[in-house]
């Protein structure tokens, strides 16, 4: 069977120790929390970290704050099962709990983190595979070659954001706290991933990802994560949309995000079908208009476990069925 | 309950749903399968595997890899030049690739270590040099006659192209036939291939003893075939061999031939004089492969007035990979199983294998059956519609009779076809709802028959199929020895029953010793759907033969004759006075001062006049054949073209349940395995590559999508078999499949003519842009 290579495992029982090891070993090191990821991706060759740092002993990063005023605060070790059984997160930001129960299978949301979700490496048919296999059909840019086997003519990689849980904060606004040698910052989720599916967001080497930050969505929000997959569990995105709307008493929104991830190496929000929503009572005719944009914006790849033009004509269909989540309960 | 999950002893074993007597120690995780051994000084190997589909082999350097540390031995092509494969007319393979690699995966070289990691890491400084060729990808590429710029697969073969195998067979007179016929239906479809997902990765452990015998252990259904190879390849006398089969960990005809890492292990032993162990990586496993052919079929079907089957002709193009592997008999079988089903006044059957440079295929779960039983059950679907009758009823009055010959002269004996499809279509009130549910819901029916082990052996010879050997301790334990290999269907239990029930003792005071050449007779395996019916019947042979004993010593000591001699409960007695009884300890004790030594033998051999007299006869002849049938309904989401199953009923006609809670257990796993057949799974090639060799991108269905899932059995008594037992492990799973791509068609009202019905395909035929499959070449096969 596979073997993971040798490293080693140095744990850290606190934020500071952690970003101390990080530091010291560079690039050789890599940090893991839940390693449901990292450890898969180890035993295919695709990393070869002298050091791995544990993170899990950090528990003050466990925990999940609701504040009425503020918002929720949820610590970046915090399991994803743990989420999707938080009150609060039920009742104030529903589509986070849906997304999160959707990730892999209950073994992987027990040890997998949303710290690690919202880390989780991009992925491509042609990087997730075996050394061996990578090396029959020639490397690829975001790992020991210089071309992207999906998009030849490239520069970037174009590998897919599959985290469940990435485009529901962005949905939800999130602001991420990052913490390093020179202190921490919090970068807003639409600056923390950028589409390049080689460096895939902007926490450097010796920062590691601390807490979540949600606002209190605005009075009247509604949202809802939908996922397209080929089977019910154990199964990454082959695409996700998040919708987050807000309406005023009257009954016109007055806010609407939505976003997608798998179409591309960051979660992308499609503007243009927030802007169709805004100021209109909603309903399904608008809807429709919306996910048309939706369709427009999103460009799928052939690097998913479904043809492109599947992934395309899904858009609209998965789009739809998002927004009429959020809108049904109007009616 | 105890704490071993048995229930109280009761009259008959045979009948009850009593827990496995293995049941317990695979679900607390007990069991030592074949990875879980582990031997002093024991190293690890490594397989270092083609990138190339195609491709020469210049020049093999491994002096970096020996260097590397840990690193005690290579070994390469010619250091185990023998040829083998599991039919002796495919002896196509060597251990590691000779001059030249044929798949993505091949084995090209051999590495042991001191840990796995090491072996690992070695084999990648194993620096081997090719001159890659052109590949050779699909069946129409493979049918093509090879020039000048290219080389076939399998240069030393006299045919121009890559064609592996013709076979062509003609019963009664076709032309007559469909010139009888009102209407001939005449379709093309295409199966997928797939994959045996067996949730065990194949292992192998070897290790010279002192005495100079090597033992290997190994996670195999056919220890038998896996001792004459290793036997031949090694060469070394079989009598110097000792296959063990632990349990293993599912199989479903992926490890029913010998391949590379179980005789790399041997080799790697005796030259190392270590224990050496192998367990392959999914990855590994994918490529090892010996899975379903992708087949395409060539359907026309001629109807009389009344709806019978006036003329029917099969053609199948097999996709084999790049070795023979079972293929011949694949072959065969998707031709040879067609007409157990139905009566049909002519029959043609022309099946061609082809080679290309993929994983080779071989047997899976109805092995070469499953992809032409689709084909036919999907056109029978389309005969009713369009006859306007309703399915079930039509093939239960086109259904072959109980004892009766098929058009290709196979023996059919006890037949439940009529009372499985009755039973599923009232089950599911099919009638009801066929062809009147709301668009997107559909319901679909469909029957199948498989057999009850193959009528002959792999290599010719006289000898029984199976063997077995029935010993009585002092202390009332009794031992049953067979050669059969349990790969999780229950074959262990199976033997326990027959011969607890054959003596009237409790199951719990049989042990079973199996699958270990040096300790039991030969049985040929765990395929063919064969083993409850062969060694079944070699155990209770075996179990007479000691129960006759023990009945003339018990008989003695009560004073009656022997035939009065009744065994039940634990006791011997007088079958016309009860209370004049031995207790079975006292009664085998008896026995033992009378005559000695208390054991029994039996075996079992086919029949002889199973088949007909014509090449390829061979292939298709069964002792007795299982029928099944099936309902599923599904709901098909138009905008995302999802098929979801509701609900699957599924009966099968098993002869008599020696265990009913297993035949289940059979069903409900056929059924979910025909599930993630008939949507999901699906062998995908790009650039020469498997393009997704592990299983959280190869899809199989998870529990989530598994809907409620109905078993019924059907019993009919079986005159041939073990207590009236037929066979349940494969016949079950191909009906599954049509009748899921007959609800389909009826939710959509098209039909989809290829599995897996994917999403994609089913919003293909929404949108009209997938019409029926046509042949792109034009039939190339003779005809005759």
């Amino acid at each position: 069977m596979l073997r993971l290579p040798a490293f080693e495992f140095q744990p850290a029982r606190s934020v500071d120790e952690a970003v101390t090891l990080l530091g010291e070993h560079g690039d050789d090191a890599l940090p893991v929390a839940g390693g449901t990821d990292l450890y898969a991706n180890m035993k295919l060759g695709l990393f070869a970290p002298r050091v791995v740092v544990g993170l899990r002993s950090i528990t003050a990063l466990r925990s999940i704050r609701f504040d009425p005023q503020h918002g929720l605060r949820i610590g970046a070790l915090c399991s994803l099962d743990a989420i999707v059984r938080e009150p609060a997160v039920a009742e104030h930001y529903p589509a986070l709990a849906q997304a999160a129960a959707m990730v892999g299978t209950p073994e992987i949301r027990n040890m997998g983190t949303i710290g690690g979700n919202l880390c989780l490496e991009t992925r491509c048919n042609y990087f997730n595979q075996s050394a061996e296999w990578r090396k029959a059909m020639g490397y690829c840019l975001k790992r020991d070659g210089n071309l992207c086997r999906v998009a030849l003519h490239s520069d970037t990689c174009k590998a897919i954001n599959a985290s469940d849980t990435a485009p529901v904060m962005h949905a939800y606004d999130a602001r991420l706290s990052l913490v390093g040698p020179r202190g921490e910052r919090t970068v807003n989720i639409r600056e923390f991933y950028q589409n390049d599916g080689a460096h895939a967001n902007v926490k450097r080497a010796d920062e590691i990802l601390t807490e979540i930050a949600l606002p209190l969505p605005a009075r009247g929000t509604r949202s809802s994560y939908r996922k397209l997959r080929l089977r019910k569990a154990f199964d990454f995105p082959l695409l996700g949309v998040a919708v987050a709307v807000a309406t005023d008493a009257g009954g016109s929104c007055t806010q609407a995000r939505i976003v997608l991830n798998a179409v591309g190496s960051a979660p992308l929000e499609v503007e243009a079908a927030g802007a169709i929503l805004l100021g209109t009572h909603l309903g399904e005719e608008i809807a429709a208009d919306a996910a048309e944009e939706v369709f427009k914006a999103g460009k799928p790849l052939e690097n998913a476990n479904a043809s492109l033009l599947y992934r395309k004509r899904m858009l609209r269909v998965i789009a739809q069925r998002a927004l009429e989540d959020v809108i049904a309960p109007l009616r | 309950m105890g704490k071993n999950g048995a229930a109280p002893s009761q009259a008959h074993v045979v009948g009850a749903s009593l827990p496995r007597i293995d049941g317990y120690a695979k679900v607390t995780g007990a069991a030592i399968f074949a990875d879980d051994i582990a031997l002093p000084r024991m190293l690890f190997g490594k397989l270092l595997r083609s990138p190339h589909a195609h491709a020469r082999i210049l020049s093999i350097d491994y002096e970096r890899a020996l260097r590397h540390p840990g690193v005690v031995a290579v070994a390469v092509g010619g250091d185990l030049p023998a040829r083998y494969g599991i039919l002796p007319s495919a002896q196509d393979e060597t251990v590691f690739a000779i001059d030249k690699v044929r798949y993505v995966g091949e084995p090209v070289a051999g590495i042991v270590a001191e840990d796995e990691l090491a072996a690992q890491q070695a084999a990648a400084l194993i620096e081997v040099r090719y001159e890659t060729l052109p590949s050779v990808m699909s069946i129409d590429e493979a049918l093509l006659e090879v020039d000048g710029s290219g080389e076939k697969i399998h240069p030393e073969s006299r045919k121009a192209n890559n064609v592996h195998k013709e076979v062509h067979l003609t019963f009664g007179d076709l032309d007559a036939g469909f010139a009888a016929a009102e209407r001939i239906f005449d379709d093309e479809y295409f199966f997928e291939g797939n994959t045996h997902a067996a949730l065990e990765e194949h292992s192998a452990i070897a290790s010279f003893g002192a005495d100079g015998k090597l033992t290997l252990w190994s996670s195999t259904q056919t220890p038998h075939y896996l001792h004459r190879v290793a036997a031949s390849v090694l060469d070394l006398p079989a009598s110097r061999i000792r296959i063990i089969a632990p349990p293993v960990g599912g199989g479903f005809g992926g490890k029913t031939e010998p391949v590379a890492h179980e005789l790399a292990a041997a080799h790697f032993s005796r030259k190392t004089g270590r224990p050496v162990k192998f367990t392959l990586s999914r990855e590994e496993v994918f490529y090892t492969h010996r899975g379903r052919h992708p087949v395409r079929i060539h359907l026309q079907t001629g109807i009389r007035s009344d709806g019978s089957i006036a003329a029917c002709r099969l053609q199948t193009w097999l996709d084999g990979g790049g070795y023979g592997s079972y293929g011949v008999a694949t072959t065969y079988y998707t031709g040879a199983l067609l007409p157990v089903t139905y009566k049909m006044g002519a029959y043609a059957f022309d099946g061609c294998r082809v080679y290309t440079n993929k994983p080779p295929c071989g047997p899976k779960r109805g092995h070469g059956t499953t992809q032409p039983r689709y084909a036919f059950e999907s056109q029978l679907d389309e005969i009713a519609n369009a006859l306007g009758l309703d399915a079930g009823a039509y093939r239960a009055a086109i259904a072959i009779d109980p004892y009766s010959r098929t058009i290709n002269h196979l023996r059919v004996t006890s037949c439940g076809m009529r009372e499985a499809l009755s039973a599923v279509a009232e089950r599911t009130d099919y009638s009801e709802k066929h062809g009147k549910l709301a668009p997107g819901r559909g319901i679909g029916l469909a029957a199948s028959a498989y057999l009850c082990g193959a009528g002959l052996p792999i290599y010719w010879n006289p000898m029984p199929h199976s063997g077995a050997i029935v010993k009585v301790d002092r202390g009332g334990g009794v031992t049953v020895f067979c050669g059969t290999s349990d790969c999780g269907q229950g074959s262990q239990n199976m033997l326990a029953v027959i011969v607890a029930e054959t003596l009237g003792i409790d199951i719990l005071d049989v042990s079973v010793c199996a699958g270990d050449t040096d300790l039991t007779p030969v049985d040929l395996g765990s395929y063919s759907s064969r083993v409850t019916f062969m060694a079944g019947n070699a155990a209770r042979s075996a179990a007479l033969d000691v129960r006759e004993r023990i009945a003339a010593a018990a008989g003695a000591e009560l004073g009656i004759a022997p035939e009065r001699c009744a065994f039940e409960n634990g006791r011997v007695f007088d079958r016309k006075n009860p209370d004049r009884a031995l207790s079975f300890v006292d009664a085998a004790r008896a026995t033992e001062a009378r005559f000695g030594t208390l054991a029994g033998v039996g075996s079992y051999t086919p029949p002889a006049d199973l088949h007909g007299d014509f090449k390829g006869s061979g292939v298709g002849p069964s002792p007795a054949y299982s029928y099944s049938a099936c309902v599923a309904e599904v709901e098909v989401d138009f905008e995302t073209g999802e098929v979801r199953v509701e609900r699957i009923v599924l009966a099968h006609d098993c002869g008599r349940a020696l265990n009913p809670r297993i035949v289940e257990g059979q069903i409900e796993g056929s059924a979910y395995m025909g599930m993630g057949e008939a949507l999901m799974e699906e062998s995908a090639f790009r650039n020469d590559l498997h393009r997704i060799p592990n299983l959280l991108d190869y899809k199989t269905p998870t529990i989530l999508d598994t809907p409620r899932i109905d078993a019924i059995v059907i019993e009919t008594k079986e005159l041939e078999g073990p207590y009236g037992a037929k066979e349940a492990g494969e016949g079950p799973l191909n009906p599954v499949i049509p009748a899921i791509a007959n609800a389909v068609a009826d939710a959509i009202g098209r039909r989809i003519y290829a599995t897996p019905i994917t999403p994609e395909r089913v919003l293909q035929a929404l949108d009209g842009t997938a019409g029926p499959l046509r042949l792109r070449a034009p039939i190339a096969m003779k005809t005759t």
